[in-house]
């Protein structure tokens, strides 16, 4: 527990790492509270209290985004920097740049919570920021990205480790993914309003390649680099096959791209378009089967630890999320099963399965290990980090098993017909049959959220843990000289 | 030649010639050579190369 002196925190720029990770304990926070607030809302709708500024529409973005950037953003943020450095063995480029990715991201973030209860939407989905905050966030991704790159042309190391190629990746393809899915012509120069450049099914097309390549580069891609760090660094051992994370990432890389428009089929954009995202997405579980058992794999040898290091169970069992996700998204995007899916929470449970199990779990489990390191301490407790695993897994597990029911059947009773030729069920029956599958939900949620709660306690205890012993250290070499 | 690309119909065929050509490329790249394949999967211990410091495990303590 006492603070020695540790040369990685004086080698390294750990400050924006810091800030960085103080920030994604208080997004999960947020971001999951406003997300089982809104699941909340569906199950026992007078929680809108009539009032626009509850309502699910405004709220909705406000979980999306919170958890999205405001809790993975930081945590992407935070693990490429702690990441390139040390395996570059250098500092970070432009500590100033850093700074300003910080506070500039923060604003982002809080900017685009206000202006969606105030109402301001420009209805894209996972990208709802007016033109402004668009701009904002250009600025701060322009500096992010010099920073990484000015970091790894100044490495010590010749070889760029494989995680800093998955970060790349992300940075790289999420500029392109900003800055094209948000052109954007505003009414005025002193108006939030603006339309996009594009229309009708180029308009859908354009919103959905950023829909899934947001999914694909900055959930996927990016927390495959923080994996490929943290679980050979947690576990001990090098990650299985380094040949393997190379065709896993540029398999990843090329496929990812095509996949988009599998979130249109059966509506007005050109049949081929449909065929191609459908056959790409097929195409795509091998690189992701590959990659997850390429992290799984590295435990071969050392599965004891699983009993022992709840930590290396969060990471593990992110892994088998990622696998199941990328199993279950090639499945829904057959135009037979789309059929029935599309629409449905089916596709909610699915989303969740990824962001909960894939994301969530792997940031948990890279935090813990990170989080002490950073503060030159040990973690506060280890019960509470066993605690936490078992909360987040019951609930995401209560949480898909009630998408699947509830997406499921909404998609039968939506197709069902009488011996007439009538449709045999009305809309409402559909939402009345689904209300205790919506309770069920949000209690998943809150599971979800009081580990989540759990966690921020327990890290807050670790720092100040780790400041104490810090502030004691030269006190107790003073006194001994 | 730059009228040809202009089609959208020859353009995507042609980067999808370009697209699997480089992949089978970058597959031959990493398994087409054994010393090769040793000398990439040394790299798999970047990670563990700042550890000097580390010795301790700070989560067990």
């Amino acid at each position: 527990m006492a603070a020695t002196s540790n040369p990685a925190t004086e080698q390294y720029n750990f400050d924006i790492v810091k800030k960085f990770a103080v920030m994604t304990l208080v997004w999960g926070v947020v971001g999951m509270f406003v997300g089982v607030y809104i699941a909340s809302e569906l199950a026992w709708p007078f929680l809108n209290f009539d009032s626009p500024y509850f309502s699910f529409g405004r709220f909705r973005p406000v979980h999306t985004s919170g958890v999205i950037f405001g809790f993975g953003g930081s945590a992407l943020f935070a693990t490429s920097y702690y990441v390139v450095q040390r395996t570059c063995q250098t500092r970070l480029f432009a500590p100033g740049l850093a700074t300003f990715t910080f506070w500039g991201w923060q604003a982002v973030i809080v900017l685009a919570a206000l202006s969606y209860v105030m109402g301001y939407s420009q209805g894209r989905e996972y990208a709802e920021m007016e033109w402004p905050i668009d701009l904002l966030i250009l600025f701060v991704w322009v500096a992010y990205m010099a920073v990484f790159i000015g970091t790894l042309m100044k490495r010590k190391q010749p070889h760029i480790y494989v995680a800093n190629w998955f970060y790349l990746a992300f940075i790289l393809a999420t500029a392109l993914l900003h800055v094209f899915n948000n052109i954007a012509i505003p009414v005025g120069l002193f108006t939030l309003k603006s339309y996009s450049l594009f229309s009708g099914p180029q308009d859908a097309m354009t919103q959905w390649w950023y829909g899934h390549n947001a999914v694909g580069f900055f959930l996927t891609a990016a927390f495959l680099g923080m994996m490929y760090y943290f679980v050979p660094k947690h576990a001990g051992r090098p990650v299985y096959s380094y040949r393997l994370s190379i065709v896993h990432f540029w398999a990843l890389s090329f496929m990812y791209m095509w996949v988009g428009t599998h979130h249109l089929h059966w509506t007005a954009i050109p049949d081929w378009t449909s065929t191609l995202a459908a056959t790409f997405s097929i195409m795509l579980l091998l690189p992701s089967w590959g990659g997850m058992i390429n992290g799984i794999m590295t435990l071969s040898g050392a599965w004891d630890k699983l009993r022992t290091d709840p930590v290396m169970r969060f990471m593990i069992v992110a892994l088998s999320f990622y696998g199941m996700s990328t199993f279950e998204g090639p499945l829904m995007s057959l135009k037979d099963v789309n059929a029935l899916s599309h629409y449905t929470d089916w596709t909610v449970g699915h989303v969740h399965s990824g962001a909960l199990g894939w994301v969530a779990m792997i940031s948990f489990g890279s935090l813990y290990h990170m989080i002490p390191r950073l503060w030159n301490t040990q973690i506060y407790s280890v019960r509470l980090v066993n605690l936490h695993f078992w909360l987040a897994t019951i609930g995401v597990l209560l949480y898909i098993t009630a998408m699947w029911i509830s997406g499921i059947m909404q998609g039968l009773m939506w197709r069902a017909f009488d011996d007439f030729g009538n449709l045999q069920y009305s809309f409402v029956e559909s939402v009345a049959a689904m209300h205790p599958y919506y309770a069920m939900r949000a209690i998943g949620g809150m599971f979800f959220l009081s580990g989540m709660v759990l966690m921020a306690y327990n890290c807050a205890m670790t720092i100040r843990q780790g400041q104490r012993a810090a502030q004691a250290a030269p006190a107790v070499a003073l006194a001994s000289a | 030649m730059l009228e040809w690309l202009a089609q959208a119909e020859n353009a995507k065929s042609l980067g999808l010639v370009i697209f699997f050509v480089t992949f089978c490329a970058i597959v031959l790249w990493v398994y087409g050579s054994k010393k090769r394949g040793e000398r990439l999967e040394q790299h798999k211990n970047i990670p563990f190369l700042d550890d000097e410091d580390e010795s301790k495990d700070k989560f067990h303590g």
